[in-house]
């Protein structure tokens, strides 16, 4: 008798521990936070909590040796980001409020200008079609390009 | 009196400095001398390296080879930089035909006109903000990140090669942003040169069979250009303003 008393409280401080951490874990839910689409690949460039804090730093770093250096390693590029985080509905990350950038970006009410000027979109080098003059001899396009300079 | 007492100390100091430094240099130049050599030959740099003051991109247009029907270059321009091709007061034109006759004789010539990328871009020197810059291998860009759209550099330039985005824009090259509030104008296209391309205006005009674009490396004794500008009479436009500009001209 004895034991089944014991075991019934128990069971009872088992029940109300869960009950403390569900509550806990309800609280947690509770923060309303914005809902990011996994980028393509396994990992990002650095640790996600140090992308979350310094990701401006990067691309503020990365901007400069580009524009000034021409130094154009795919690493902290921001068209590497757009590559890795464009959402699979848009294909974009700025294009509606769940895409990777604004998703947060409005969530923590920062304003964002990249994309006044930048692609949100990943896409392909511009492919050149190659005018035709009548009657011209037109050589073909390699010999032409190996013969014309360097 | 101590400072005359220390004055041939440092002077001593300073011969020691000046050996040392130019020993160092000597033998700095013995290590870089195979990077260089290879740079010379190869024409590639590593994609983490910077570009240097070793190269200086520049261009031969040779008019008598420009046909008057034809607009591949400006049409390569367009696709390339996601320009949208309109030729209005305000639109962005990155690269302009332009045909130039003589009353007298009846002579035309028909001629690509793009950024000039002078070695003293005027540009450059009434940028209030540093915006407008040379690139140490010569090649005249603006930083659109610190461009406040003032187009002073608009006014400074002889060759009216700068336009400004009047407009919100999208459906921009990865490549190549653009946007509104900030002036642009040719860069070469900078993005192809650093992958070791030639411009898409020089590759469509070479595809197109009229070879009369030629692009290179004008330090570069060795490059087809260099020799060009070597062995044939070349004209710089405005030769007057004193500006060597990295564009030269043939047959004008």
């Amino acid at each position: 008798m004895a034991s089944i008393l014991d075991r019934l409280r128990t069971l009872a401080l088992a029940g109300a521990m869960a009950g403390m951490a569900m509550a806990a874990g309800g609280l947690q839910a509770g923060v309303d936070l914005p809902k990011l689409e996994r980028g393509k690949g396994d990992k990002c460039v650095e640790e996600t909590q140090f992308m979350r804090r310094n990701h401006m730093e990067l691309l503020k770093h990365h901007r400069d040796e580009t524009m000034h250096k021409g130094i154009r390693t795919p690493k902290h590029s921001l068209k590497g980001c757009v590559e890795c985080h464009a959402g699979a509905k848009t294909g974009s990350v700025a294009a509606s409020k769940e895409d990777f950038c604004s998703a947060c970006h409005a969530y923590a009410s920062v304003k964002l200008d990249c994309w006044d000027c930048h692609a949100t979109k990943p896409g392909k080098r511009p492919i050149h079609s190659i005018p035709s003059t009548a009657g011209a001899a037109m050589p073909p396009m390699d010999s032409g390009m190996a013969g014309g300079h360097r | 009196m101590s400072e005359q007492m220390n004055h041939p100390q440092s002077d001593q100091d300073q011969a020691d400095r000046r050996n040392f430094l130019k020993a160092s240099a000597a033998a700095a130049g013995l290590t870089v001398a195979p990077g260089v050599l290879l740079y010379g030959i190869a024409h590639s740099r590593p994609e983490d390296q910077a570009v240097s003051d070793k190269v200086r991109w520049g261009m031969l247009i040779d008019t008598t080879k420009c046909a008057a029907d034809c607009n591949a270059c400006v049409t390569a321009c367009n696709t390339e930089n996601a320009l949208e091709g309109r030729t209005g007061p305000q639109d962005s034109q990155w690269i302009r035909k332009v045909s130039i006759k003589n009353l007298q004789t009846g002579a035309e010539h028909h001629l690509p006109m793009p950024c000039q990328h002078c070695e003293h871009p005027p540009c450059v020197d009434v940028c209030p903000t540093g915006a407008s810059f040379k690139r140490a291998d010569g090649i005249v860009l603006v930083d659109r990140h610190i461009c406040i759209g003032c187009r002073y550099c608009m006014m400074a330039c002889p060759y009216k090669a700068r336009s400004f985005v009047h407009e919100p824009l999208t459906e921009q090259n990865p490549e190549v942003p653009r946007g509104k509030g900030c002036v642009e104008s040719c860069t070469f296209c900078v993005q192809r040169v650093d992958r070791d391309e030639t411009p898409a205006c020089v590759e469509a005009c070479t595809a197109d069979g009229h070879m009369a674009m030629l692009f290179g490396d004008l330090n570069d004794p060795e490059s087809e250009i260099a020799k060009a500008l070597k062995g044939q009479r070349t004209t710089e436009i405005r030769a007057d303003l004193r500006l060597n500009t990295g564009v030269r001209y043939q047959g004008i």
